[in-house]
């Protein structure tokens, strides 16, 4: 029914505006699971209804790498697709080989630069052009508590690292596994980075993980980060090489974990479950030694430029439907982030959302949100790979603090 | 006058047609494998991050590479890889040849039962081997259904014993595929002389020593160069088997070169590993080669 209305609202655009063929929009994207397709569902609908076909390219693979290759293959035959989901500096990478056009007209009429945070403006208007429209924002450094845990040895949650590492002992004496986490080199820099902004603090995570400043990741502040991460492996259960996030996560939801850290996409996994936040689980920053801080992901579809007009006024349609405010919301629901825009009402989000977008604001008023190393805002995705291997090596061995940071800064020269 | 012609359009048709019906592929072959192989060549020299670039950087990417931790742990990888599967390949195929040789019943069956998994894809036979020795499903996990509890085997979440995974389901892979070499190789051998050590008195175990073994020379040769860039290519095994994982405790030169040219943006140095895999791989085949075609002559 809903697809006949769509199509009959379509039919009745075209014959208002007089357009002479209907115009379509392809998008190639890697959110194939069952949230994230349901979250990109609410922008197709929303396309449709303003009469332009939603052509699907789905690419599967979590991560995006299959996506790239495909892209890749795509741009060197001259056809790419009219809108991608890239992330961060690739965003950037794009824009600067001249490949991006842009949606400033819609994004002039609809005033983006009043409602789009700094910090998400960082990530789609390149060299003062909207080569790219976002959907969501994630934050990373969240540690996701399971309430029953907490209670069952009487603690509150931890806002200090003494805190934090004081809890291990007593969840272990309870028959608690302390931190459920999935073995994987992407997860373990995940943890890193909010590591870096829970030990040193936003300036040092600017100069360390942003500016890739040689002194400080070799510095005492870094080594101190690989230490915490070391206390941190020694609370994980034997068999947590190679496991998947949400198997973590489901660790937490049924009580066997006490806590782990990982980005709020994990919130869908409880909210699948049937958990409520704030009753049965809790999303709590990781704790900060310094005063605030954020570590934000933004996803966004960038606009490869088309030369032809009824292709770019239909990257306009599909750009405003992504920044319609009630799509953002609908979208962020089902995909468990929380909305690009400012200006949204989030009286319909549950509480960690809430209390996730009121940070997002007051940390980028403040200056302390800073963009995602692992998900390769913060560095290109050279550097975070590189990064990666070393953090995943350490985690996995008995390598030291000390060896960890040379080898990182190493590793982050070569890849620059 | 008229059949003259006809004649002699149709031998010169006759002498041309085998380089036309040729000329594609060739000039296919020209293009798409050494053409884009200079093309990976000269990229190696260039600073080409996300898309070719063209500006040179001279010998910068090399020395990158060999600074590279990544590429250190590929090439040991490859080295434990290499020499453990081209060995035991040869030798359990040059068993497997001369058991089957002892003039049994029922070769025709077991001849193919053994070679069947060299028809399956690399991603097949990685798939399989690694539900078998994954703990939590394979056989550590059977072994303890049946009452073996103290029963461990998880080398393949063990960042040490990884890579002997590989070599193990490579090995199942490719050593029917050597049987048949060998086993070629030896119904190849003079009848004759083998009766003529029987009757001068050579035990079984002397006349396979000193009479049969050497005399397989060429199969020899031909097994360890046809396992040698089986081993440098290895790609598709590894990625099915352990994703080159725990960690990057499994990654090959392969694995290293697609990851840094397709996902990390690194083309430059990526093209440059391909390069080092195709010297290595030139280095084993050139010499084969001469000494091959310089028999025939």
């Amino acid at each position: 029914m809903n697809r006949i209305a769509n199509i009959s609202a379509g039919i009745l655009l075209l014959s208002s505006t007089a357009l002479s063929a209907q115009q379509t929009v392809e998008v190639m994207h890697f959110w194939t699971s069952g949230g994230e397709a349901a979250a990109l569902g609410v922008i197709r609908d929303q396309v449709e209804a303003q009469g332009v076909i939603w052509q699907d390219a789905p690419v599967a693979g979590g991560g995006g790498e299959q996506a790239k290759t495909v892209l890749q293959a795509r741009i060197a035959a001259g056809n790419p697709p009219a809108a991608m989901l890239i992330l961060g500096q690739n965003i950037i990478d794009w824009a600067n080989e001249g490949l991006l056009g842009n949606v400033n007209a819609v994004a002039d009429a609809e005033g983006w630069d009043d409602v789009l945070p700094q910090a998400v403006q960082d990530f789609n208007k390149i060299n003062g052009a909207y080569v790219a429209a976002p959907t969501n924002v994630h934050r990373t450094d969240v540690i996701w508590a399971s309430k029953a845990a907490f209670d069952t040895i009487g603690a509150d949650y931890p806002t200090t690292w003494e805190e934090f590492n004081a809890l291990a002992p007593r969840f272990v004496e309870a028959g608690i596994i302390p931190i459920a986490h999935g073995g994987q080199a992407w997860q373990e820099a995940y943890m890193f980075e909010a590591l870096v902004l829970g030990v040193g603090g936003p300036e040092f995570y600017r100069d360390a993980l942003v500016d890739l400043n040689a002194d400080a990741l070799t510095s005492d502040t870094m080594q101190a980060v690989f230490a915490q991460l070391r206390e941190i492996r020694g609370m994980v259960d034997e068999n947590f090489s190679g496991r998947d996030w949400n198997l973590a996560t489901s660790m937490v939801i049924n009580g066997k974990a006490a806590m782990q850290i990982m980005g709020d996409w994990a919130k869908g996994e409880f909210t699948n479950a049937g958990k409520v936040a704030g009753e049965d689980f809790a999303c709590i920053p990781v704790p900060k030694t310094d005063a605030g801080g954020f570590v934000y992901l933004v996803n966004s579809l960038s606009f490869f430029a088309q030369p032809d007009p009824d292709q770019a006024a239909a990257q306009g349609e599909l750009a405003r439907a992504i920044m319609d405010p009630v799509v953002q919301v609908a979208f962020n629901q089902a995909k468990g982030a929380i909305p690009a825009r400012t200006d949204v009402d989030l009286s319909v989000m549950d509480s960690c959302a809430q209390a996730t977008a009121a940070a997002f604001v007051a940390a980028d008023n403040a200056g302390t949100a800073v963009p995602t190393f692992a998900g390769t805002h913060a560095a290109n995705v050279s550097v975070a790979a590189a990064a990666t291997d070393v953090i995943t090596e350490f985690f996995n061995t008995e390598m030291t603090p000390q060896d960890a940071v040379a080898l990182l800064a190493e590793a982050v020269e070569l890849a620059r | 006058m008229a059949t003259d012609t006809s004649v002699d359009l149709r031998t010169r048709l006759q002498n041309w047609l085998p380089k036309l019906v040729l000329a594609p592929s060739f000039a296919l072959v020209l293009i798409f494998v050494y053409g884009f192989i200079i093309f990976t060549v000269y990229l190696s020299f260039t600073d080409s991050r996300m898309l070719p670039s063209y500006n040179l950087v001279g010998w910068e990417n090399y020395s990158k590479l060999f600074r590279i931790r990544e590429w250190g742990v590929a090439i040991k990888n490859l080295a434990i890889f290499a020499s453990l599967y081209i060995l035991i390949c040869t030798v359990i195929g040059l068993f497997l040849a001369i058991f089957l040789d002892q003039k049994i019943r029922g070769e025709g069956v077991l001849r193919p039962i053994f070679l069947y998994p060299m028809a399956l894809s690399f991603i097949v036979t990685g798939t399989a081997w690694k539900w078998f020795l994954d703990p939590g499903i394979g056989i550590e996990n059977t072994m303890h259904l049946w009452g073996w509890d103290s029963f461990q085997f998880n080398w393949i979440k063990d960042r040490q014993m990884a890579i002997y995974t590989i070599v193990i389901a490579a090995v199942w892979q490719t050593s029917g595929f050597v049987m048949a070499m060998f086993l070629a190789g030896l119904r190849g051998i003079d009848t004759e002389i083998l009766k003529a050590a029987q009757m001068d008195g050579a035990s079984n175990f002397q006349m396979y020593r000193r009479i049969i073994i050497p005399q397989l020379r060429p199969a020899f040769l031909s097994a360890f160069v046809i396992l040698c860039h089986l081993a440098i290519k290895s790609y598709d095994l590894v990625i099915a088997l352990t994703g080159g994982g725990p960690g990057n405790a499994t990654a090959v030169p392969a694995t290293f070169m697609y990851s840094y040219t397709f996902t990390r943006n690194q083309m430059g140095i990526g093209a440059s590993s391909a390069v080092i895999m195709l010297m290595t791989i030139a280095a084993i085949m050139v010499p084969y080669l001469y000494s091959e075609l310089r028999e025939k002559k």
